[in-house]
């Protein structure tokens, strides 16, 4: 399928839209987008279903309590809102590997498999270090004129160009 | 329970745009990265210049309040930093995870569950980084017109002109 040719829109007005949609958020529910801290209310409430004491002495889960909130819901939110976006317009297709991974690294799924568990675990202890993600630094963060939005950003790019000309040798994909 | 809704429907209204300005895919993730497709950036800065704009109109009018995190030097430069270099491997962002599997793409799926588990690890090292490096240079809840001692809506306009030139830059170069 050309993925070029699938009714998407044009990234200035989908991005603008987002504008409106995080303005009228912070109006409605007084909530600023974010993401990262919803992967650690899921990892505690996947440990405090194993050992309930341990979870509640950890003094990180006594910050960001275990449960669900609006923070949540809007991450599945993004799941449902794609996939409808998606379905509507055709472009929903299962994919198993990017194309230009599977150009550059093959097709073994257990490889890219690899990567993604490893490139995920390192991207949230960072998230979480840096007390926010592309959505609560990046975009909540920036449009703040927040300097540690900025000061994120910058970084968030510095490190994923770093690996990006690793893996790619610097020209990557022509 | 309106709050649960509210989110819901916000992340299907953000997920829904994402998907539509295609910036849910690990090639343009990663296009970004390299410098050679501003799809990203285009959806990204966008969003940012005009929520700039209502964030503040709302702060003003009373209507809403910021919620500026702190800048601690400590945490946010080498979090940032690790942040990147996971991103780059996994090509998907922790908000974008999900979209990217709402739309069929699910070696995202790896990624989500990677990130739980940098969650929990992270979790287990808090303690320790508690007093220590998430200690040091703590500048506070810190913006730029703070720290420039200027008006809000003395910035904003330079930020949407200074947008609006990258703009025209990137179309120029076709990227």
């Amino acid at each position: 399928m050309d993925e070029n040719n699938d009714r998407g829109w044009n990234p200035y007005l989908a991005g603008a839209l987002t504008g409106i949609v995080s303005t009228l958020s912070l109006w409605v529910s007084g909530k600023y987008f974010g993401a990262s801290t919803t992967f650690v209310r899921t990892a505690g409430m996947i440990e405090k279903s194993i050992d309930p004491e341990r979870v509640g002495t950890m003094a990180y889960f006594i910050k960001e309590a275990p449960k669900i909130d609006w923070q949540w819901m809007f991450v599945l939110g993004v799941f449902f809102g794609s996939l409808i976006a998606s379905t509507t317009s055709g472009s929903f297709h299962w994919k198993a590997l990017p194309d230009m991974w599977q150009a550059r690294f093959g097709p073994s799924r257990s490889r890219r498999a690899l990567a993604a568990v490893v490139g995920g675990i390192i991207a949230m202890f960072g998230a979480r270090l840096a007390d926010g993600c592309p959505s609560g630094h990046g975009l909540s963060g920036t449009m703040q004129m927040a300097i540690s939005g900025f000061i994120a950003l910058a970084c968030f790019f510095l490190g994923g160009m770093l690996v990006a000309r690793l893996l790619y040798g610097g020209g990557g994909k022509q | 329970m309106n709050m649960l809704i509210y989110g819901l429907v916000t992340g299907i209204l953000f997920g829904f745009l994402l998907q539509k300005g295609r910036v849910l895919r690990y090639d343009r993730q990663l296009g970004a990265l390299l410098l050679k497709d501003m799809t990203i950036i285009k959806f990204m800065l966008s969003a940012v210049l005009v929520g700039m704009t209502g964030v503040y109109l709302l702060n003003d009018l009373g209507i809403a309040k910021l919620s500026v995190k702190a800048t601690i030097l400590g945490g946010v430069i080498p979090g940032g930093l690790i942040f990147g270099i996971g991103w780059g491997l996994l090509g998907y962002c922790p908000g974008t995870s999900l979209g990217a599997v709402g739309e069929g793409r699910w070696d995202a799926l790896w990624g989500v569950v990677g990130m739980l588990i940098g969650a929990a690890l992270y979790a287990e090292a808090y303690p320790a980084m508690k007093n220590s490096l998430l200690a040091w240079g703590d500048l506070g809840k810190l913006t730029l017109p703070q720290l420039l001692g200027v008006s809000h809506w003395l910035l904003i306009p330079l930020f949407i002109a200074g947008g609006i030139g990258l703009f025209s830059w990137f179309e120029k170069k076709g990227l």
